[in-house]
């Protein structure tokens, strides 16, 4: 430390946490099968995130083949059609997208970004994939089950989910539920993890207001997650009970197909209450770590600082507070008091202005930039299309007297596949592209990014955006046939035969990706240890990709925030987090 | 260069879609043409802000696309801009709110003078029960029912006796007049769904659940279901006729009540037990 400039008070002194030598595993099982590095434990994670929504995907062709051509496909019956329909959303939204962006990346991103040598609690976090992996793995056997899958509808709302005219209703709605369970007491092990590591392990010199935006929004998501998660987890149990003993939680007196059960009492809109308590935070489970990722994407794309670091993380907060409260907007029509939708769309579009505030700050980032159409760059110019043009349609949906008409239609299946699916899934792209370097030590093909990435964003685009206006013209959803229907014009089926194929071109281009993610493991260009000349942590690390402990001997010291791009005076165009300060330096 | 291209052609796109699209609402036949209204309103505000968000994008990357020897300017924020973008979009928001709710407390406050009608969902038809001469619906519960009473109505309730019973799955209303539906489900959910008349409202077993709307044009529309009711879900269809005054009294008088259908019931039981 010669370096006149820093006042010797203000210098940090070394880090404290240092390697330990015992802590290091020896054996091949405990290096990679049951293992405590986060990074590993990352990889299993997406991993089985990735290949669940594989199974997803082929899901939502049969669903799509149906739709275009109903009756055709000898297969595709009413009862296939809806266990598709179940499966594919439930393993999409929680076993696919949760489980990538807060296993995923949050176990790979966060000991590096906030520079710990790991999660605080290693064990506890191999337990979390084992009990997630258990959680898949029931989910799937509901395949070999008599009765197959539950066809309840992703939302598993009672009666209906439990009664005989739900198909999978002897077996698969209680290996849902089970399932459901396992999944959310693996998570807890997990987010315990992450909200414990970013607020405890961070190394020195990283204030939270020096923590890049991923790590904000993994951060917020996790602490969301478990806020929400117990409220599907007593749904589950709840409904458990109800299906296997007899209780009525959720069931009154009803008779089904002639018969007088025995239930009484019991509220359906208690259950749906529930699930949307968790339903909707879990939206912005998935939307902020997407959110933080992409701000980190473009920053280091366009070698220009996040705009309005600070505003991003308020409004970080500000939607996930406001996200716990806006449950009701899914329940407008659900037969609840009247009087709550006052609250909720006051609430809902509330949630509007700092989540605009973001849209507006993505691409302020853009101006003056320097802009590098790097793949995860298009990857994230991709998100800012499709996010914009979902998150609008969710002011129709979320101000109560427009939802009326709109909702149960295809509308609301368009808008929440371009916000929740197609956005955070092409931020899932983009991160792949962007840290596979630091994973692999080698480069992704950018050719065959690019045009990975062309196909799948225009392609989800011309399946999503037109499907708002069948909605508009009132066609419902979970109609596994529209038959004869007076208002429906032949055009729509025209309509929905385009969106099949090109659904089906758009699953099929998901091949370009995976021959090149492995294909690259081997032939893939030497990445070196900062391909991207990024300045955040993770970049930093002695080696690529980083050992066991991730730094070392000694923990990186940090002296400013994670968006030292283009900073005037600095040698190069990028000054990472833990380079000494120069001379003059006036860094957040 | 042709990335900025594609991002405006993506715009450009979407309005000529929205332009040329023949799939729009179906043509309105009920008074809540303020919900039609509010969601243009809508359209215009989201719209505007999706355009002008998406080529400002497409205008960055094109003119600040990677050039050798280009470095980026540094400027971590700018509060005053950021304020004035939420102030905006404050303003934006309230402008869409203010009237949906205005337009809500309409919907959810049902005129003195609406005929209480009722409509009961059941895997997977539609039947409906409208007062009789009392003006009255009887009280219901699902205990009641049996193959005699397929809605359940209280035998021991006089306000019932004369309830008019429709079991076809074809609902009859006279024009201009407000009708406030109350809707009752034996089994699960089920949502009544006229897509003409915009309105819709859930059927939840174990409450009655009820919205209303005044028909404003004569026709024939079909009833759906909007909530996922089982496999036999798309099935579940019923007729909402609308017609004159006169027309509708003539078809009311042809329904039988629920007091000539335990009469009728208990005479085919007599007549069963005799043989």
């Amino acid at each position: 430390m010669t370096d006149a400039s820093v006042p010797q008070n203000v210098a940090p002194p070394p880090a404290e946490v240092e390697d330990v030598e015992l802590y290091h595993a020896h054996s091949w099982i405990t290096k990679y099968v049951f293992c405590q590095d986060a990074k590993v434990i990352a990889i299993q994670y997406a991993g089985t995130a990735i290949t669940v929504g594989i199974l997803a995907l082929v899901l939502s062709w049969v669903i799509r083949l149906q739709l275009a051509f109903p009756g055709a496909i000898p297969f595709i019956d009413a009862q296939v059609y809806y266990q598709s329909v179940t499966m594919h959303g439930m393993i999409m939204v929680v076993y696919m997208l949760t489980a990538i962006f807060l296993g995923g990346f949050g176990n790979y991103l966060i000991p590096l970004m906030v520079g710990a040598r790991d999660m605080v609690f290693p064990y506890v976090n191999m337990l979390s994939y084992w009990v997630y992996l258990i959680a898949t793995l029931v989910l799937v056997a509901s395949y070999f089950f008599p009765g197959g899958p539950t066809g309840a509808g992703w939302t598993l709302y009672p009666p209906q989910s439990i009664l005989t005219g739900t198909p999978g209703h002897e077996w698969g709605i209680i290996l849902m539920l089970a399932s459901l369970i396992l999944f959310i007491i693996g998570f807890t092990m997990g987010g315990l993890n992450y909200v414990v590591t970013v607020l405890q392990a961070r190394t020195r010199g990283m204030t939270l207001m020096r923590m890049p935006l991923t790590v904000w929004g993994i951060f917020a998501a996790a602490v969301m997650a478990l806020l929400a998660f117990p409220g599907l987890f007593v749904a589950c149990v709840m409904l458990l009970l109800d299906r296997t003993l007899g209780t009525s939680f959720f069931v009154p007196s009803i008779v089904e197909l002639g018969e007088h059960k025995e239930y009484v009492g019991g509220s359906p809109i208690l259950f749906q209450h529930l699930f949307w308590f968790f339903g909707h935070p879990e939206v912005y489970i998935v939307a902020l770590p997407a959110f933080g990722i992409v701000s980190d994407l473009i920053s280091v794309h366009a070698r220009k600082n996040i705009f309005g670091y600070r505003m991003m993380v308020w409004a970080i907060i500000a939607i996930g507070v406001l996200s716990m409260v806006v449950w009701g907007h899914h329940m407008y029509v659900s037969g609840m008091d009247p009087w709550f939708g006052f609250f909720f769309a006051v609430t809902t579009l509330a949630i509007a202005v700092p989540t605009a505030l973001k849209v507006y700050n993505w691409v302020l980032t853009l101006w003056h930039a320097d802009i590098h159409f790097t793949t995860p760059m298009l990857f994230a110019l991709g998100f800012l299309v499709t996010f914009v043009n979902g998150g609008i349609t969710g002011l129709y949906l979320g101000n109560v007297i427009v939802d009326v008409p709109l909702s149960a239609t295809l509308f609301v299946v368009a808008h929440f596949h371009m916000v929740m699916g197609i956005a955070p899934v092409l931020v899932i792209f983009g991160a792949i592209y962007h840290w596979y370097p630091k994973i692999t030590g080698r480069m992704m093909d950018e050719r065959l990014g690019k045009i990975h990435f062309w196909i799948t964003f225009l392609g989800a685009y011309a399946i999503f955006f037109p499907m708002h206006y069948l909605g508009v013209l009132g066609m419902p959803r979970r109609f596994y046939e529209m038959g004869e229907t007076a208002f429906v014009p032949a055009s729509a089926t025209t309509l929905n035969i385009f969106i099949t194929i090109t659904a089906l071109a758009v699953g099929f281009a998901q091949s370009i990706f995976f021959y090149n993610l492995f294909k690259s493991l081997k032939y893939g260009a030497p990445a070196g240890g900062n391909p991207w000349r990024a300045a955040s942590l993770e970049w930093q690390t002695p080696e690529t990709p980083p050992g066991h402990g991730n730094w070392g001997k000694q923990l990186p010291v940090v002296y400013r925030w994670p968006y030292g791009y283009s900073v005037p005076g600095a040698p190069e165009d990028y000054l990472p987090q833990n380079a000494p300060p120069v001379r003059g330096e006036r860094s957040p | 260069m042709y990335i900025a291209l594609v991002m405006v052609l993506v715009v450009v796109g979407s309005i000529l879609f929205h332009i040329l699209s023949p799939w729009r609402a179906t043509p309105i036949a009920s008074n809540w043409g303020f919900i039609d209204d509010t969601m243009g309103l809508t359209f215009l505000v989201t719209g505007a802000g999706f355009v002008a968000v998406i080529l400002f994008m497409a205008y960055c990357l094109y003119r600040f696309s990677h050039q050798p020897g280009r470095r980026a300017a540094y400027e971590p924020e700018n509060q005053k801009l950021e304020a004035w973008l939420g102030i905006v979009t404050t303003i934006a928001v309230i402008i869409l709110l203010a009237p949906g709710l205005l337009v809500w407390g309409q919907f959810i406050t049902v005129p003195k003078d609406a005929m209480e009608i009722e409509a009961v969902g059941v895997q997977w038809n539609w039947s409906f029960r409208l007062p009789g001469a009392d003006n009255q619906l009887g009280s219901s519960d699902v205990r009641y029912i049996d193959s005699a009473n397929a809605l359940g109505l209280s035998p021991a309730d006089p306000k019932g006796q004369d309830d008019l019973l429709v079991t076809a799955g074809e609902l009859h209303l006279p024009l201009g007049k407000p009708v406030k539906v109350l809707l009752r489900s034996i089994d699960v959910l089920h949502d009544f769904y006229v897509p003409e008349i915009r309105a819709k409202m859930d059927l939840v077993p174990g409450i009655v659940t009820y919205f209303w709307f005044t028909p404003t044009k004569i026709g024939e529309y079909e009833i759906l279901c909007a909530a996922y009711c089982g496999t036999g879900h798309p099935q579940m269809r019923g007729k909402m006729i609308v017609e004159s005054e006169a027309d509708f009294e003539a078809w009311r008088t042809a329904q039988q009540t629920f007091e000539q259908s335990r009469k009728s019931d208990a005479g085919r039981d007599k007549r069963a037990s005799a043989q």
